[in-house]
This record gives structure tokens, sequence and C-alpha cells, in this order.
């Protein structure tokens, strides 16, 4: 295969053979991962330990779901389908966000445990978004880091001072061990389909961006002087992790979509 | 046909219809933040005005602000009552990205005014330099939260003054 194209506009996308139908399957798990997330992050609204963290979350939710707003508007612009409807009507069978991101909060820790795995993932990926043929969605990206970087930023100082002993830490480590067995879920999908990379939708591989991954999380972990459990150190995509969710999925759908399913033709 | 094209210049001082324009976009605030003006944070991207339709591209600061749909309102509902304007497109664009360094002196100053720090520097030095107190300019100041009461905001005590402050995050 030879050089990737650049495709400018959502028009263009016809041009490439096969184009299309990656570029909408990538948006849609990009977007499904950022609502799906920025739901559970909302949840916290009222409800977390300290001001700090339930300001931080409202904030930390808005722009998730800004992100998955602006992701949906681009698939709107390639399949003429409308945004509302991917956020708010898809069945669960047809989400494509990461079985990780739908587990229920659980306690303070395995929230902020799965929001820094997370947010260190979704660094990785948009950093090999940044030069993608897709130029829409390259955009889109520059955007996203900078505002990602205060996400990654608090879980990491939130993380760092729960670590530090007591009841915090023995829930942090619990669960590092219940996640780890879901982080593959992140690797599924797209990130599998070679044809990813050679159209330049995305410029690194499943495992560039699993390796780096697992490095610096291993290496922040230790740091903070924190266990690392077997499978943070090395990941194994779970084949099936993006397409077979769970009941806990299936109760925020209907909860983020209850006001929508009321009158899906009301006019805001 | 009267086709007027450039890059946006919110000082130009002329009485033309793109000078009505340009101000009259002077006068659409920010919702979250009234002191200031969608020029005054640089949002304003490019102006065109041609056969009475103007077209203006906004740079949104944040891609989930809950204010983007105030603004475009606003500015749709001023510009239609310019002059010589019979039709109004706003259009939002991502390329160049908005970043903090494009609130204009004086915004930054207007910021300090109503009580926000500006920012200090750009991202990739934002945990390292923190902002003057906007009360007092003291530069004894600590970080309390990232995060404030919207997302484009951080919290931070005065050790001086001893007055908690909001300040403009560096994006």
């Amino acid at each position: 295969m030879g050089m990737p194209p650049v495709v400018s506009k959502p028009a263009e996308v016809a041009l490439h053979r096969g184009y299309q139908e990656v570029v909408v399957q990538f948006l849609t798990e990009l977007a499904d991962d950022e609502l799906t997330l920025g739901h559970r992050d909302s949840e916290w609204l009222g409800l977390a330990p300290d001001i700090e963290g339930d300001i931080a979350f409202s904030s930390i939710a808005q722009d998730e779901v800004g992100h998955a707003a602006f992701c949906f508007d681009r698939i709107a612009e390639l399949t003429g389908q409308e945004a509302d409807v991917l956020a708010f009507a898809r069945p669960a069978t047809e989400r494509r966000n990461a079985r990780l991101l739908e587990r229920e909060n659980g306690d303070w820790a395995e929230t902020i445990v799965r929001h820094y795995l997370y947010d260190t993932f979704d660094r990785l990926r948009l950093q090999a978004l940044v030069e993608s043929s897709y130029r829409p969605l390259a955009e889109g990206a520059v955007k996203m880091l900078r505002e990602e970087y205060y996400h990654r930023l608090h879980m990491q100082t939130v993380l760092a001072r729960l670590g530090r002993g007591g009841e915090a830490r023995e829930r942090v480590e619990r669960a590092l061990y219940a996640l780890a067995d879901e982080v593959g879920s992140l690797f599924a999908g797209s990130l599998q389909d070679t044809r990813l990379t050679e159209l330049g939708i995305l410029t690194a591989s499943w495992e560039d961006i699993a390796s780096a991954w697992c490095e610096q999380v291993a290496a922040e972990l230790e740091d903070w002087g924190l266990p690392v459990p077997a499978g943070l150190r090395a990941v194994r995509p779970a084949e099936d992790g993006r397409t077979v969710h769970g009941a806990a999925l299936q109760r925020l759908l209907s909860e983020m979509a209850e006001v929508y399913s009321a009158d899906p033709l009301a006019t805001w | 046909m009267n086709r007027t094209e450039t890059e946006f210049n919110p000082r130009t001082d002329g009485q033309d219809l793109r000078g009505r324009v340009e101000r009259a976009l002077s006068d659409v605030k920010d919702p979250e933040i009234p002191a200031l003006s969608i020029v005054d944070l640089g949002m304003v991207n490019s102006v065109r005005c041609e056969d009475g339709r103007a077209t203006v591209s906004l740079t949104p600061t944040f891609l989930g602000c809950p204010a983007l749909s105030i603004i475009q309102h606003q500015v749709e509902r001023r510009l239609r009552q310019v002059e010589g304007i019979h039709s109004v497109d706003v259009e939002f664009v991502f390329t160049p990205p908005w970043t903090t360094e494009r609130i204009s002196p004086e915004g930054r100053e207007k910021l300090r005014e109503f009580g926000i720090a500006p920012p200090p520097c750009a991202l990739a030095s934002a945990h390292l330099a923190k902002p003057a107190c906007p009360y007092c300019g003291s530069e004894e100041t600590r970080l309390e939260n990232l995060f404030g009461p919207t997302a484009c905001r951080s919290l931070y005590y005065c050790e001086h003054c001893r007055q908690p402050f909001e300040a403009i995050k560096p994006v």
C-alpha cells in the first residue's frame, strides 16, 4: 500500500475505497468512550467526597461530553445521521465504547484509578491523531489534547494523594487489580484493524500505543509506591471489548436517554 | 457587489459596513464572564460581508463550552441590528485552535478588573507558573484546585491578601 491519502473535508472521503467505513467506525469508538465516561463523571455531581472533586468532575464531564459531541458531529457530516440520534437512540448492541468505561463508578478510588488509566490511554490515542489523514478529526484532536491535559494532571494528583496510605491506599490497590482485568477492552475494535494506520487515520499501531501506555502507567504507579498488576504491565486486547456490553451499560443508557426518549422530536 | 474579506481587526476605525459589523461584535459578551467581549477573548476568527450578508467564523474556547450556542444566537441577533445587514451566518472553526494566548491585552486587563487572574503562560509550563493575585498583585499564590466554576478556570489562594481567587487555565 502506498502513501496514505489526505482527506481535508467530508466530501472527499468517497474518493478513497474503504475510508468512510473505517473512519466512521473509529469516530464511533471515540465518541462512545467520551460519552460513556462523561456520563459516569456526571454521576458524582453533588456526591464527591470533597468540593474540589465535585467541581472537577462536573467540568471534566462537560469536557468529555463536548468531545463526544464533536465526534458525533463528524459522523453526522459523513453519514447524514443526526448527532442526537447517535448519542441517545442507539441500542447497547450498537455502542462501541470500551467495556472498562461503562462499569459502575464503584468507590472514589476506583473512579480515580479508571479515569487515570483512561486519560493516559486517551492522550496517546489523541497524539496519534494530530497528524491524522482525516483533517477534520486531526483539528479536533489538537483541541482535545489541550483540554485533556488537565484531566490527567488532576487524576495524577488525586491518585498520588490517595496512594499515600491507610484505607484510601487499600482501596486504590483493590481498584488497580479489579480494573487490570478490563483494560484490554480499550485496545479492542478499530485499533485491531490494520486499515486504520494504512489509511493514515491513526499514526500509531495498537502495539505502539499499548507499550507506551504500559510503560508510563507502570513508571507512575511505582513513583507513587503503588503495586503494578501484571495486567497493566502487558495488555492483551479483549476481542469483544467494544462489542459485548453488560447490564451496566443498559442501565446507563436508559438513564442518560430518559428525557430524550420521552419525546424524541422535541425541539430544545 | 460590495465584498470585503480580511483578517479580523477590532481596531478598524472605518465608517463602512465592515467597521460597523466589527464594532457590533464588541457588544457580544461572554455569558460566563460578562466583562469580556468575544473580541477581547480572541474568539472572532474572520468576518466577511457580502451583499448585506455577514459571515462570522468563531473559534470555540472549549469544545464542550455550554455558552457556545448562546454566543452564536447573540452574534446573530446583534448583527441583524446593524444597518445594511440582512442576514447573518455564524460558523465555528477549529483551526487554528483557540488558545489563551488569543486573549487581547485589553481582555487580560478586563479579566483582572473582574477578579479573575489572566493566564500566566503557555500550556507547556502550566504547572510551574502561578498567576499573580488579581486583587493585590502578589506572586505568593498557590493552586487550590485545577478546576473551578467553569471548565476554563482554576481556583487559587493568595497567601499575601488571604483571598481565594479564580484564574483562567492556560490552554
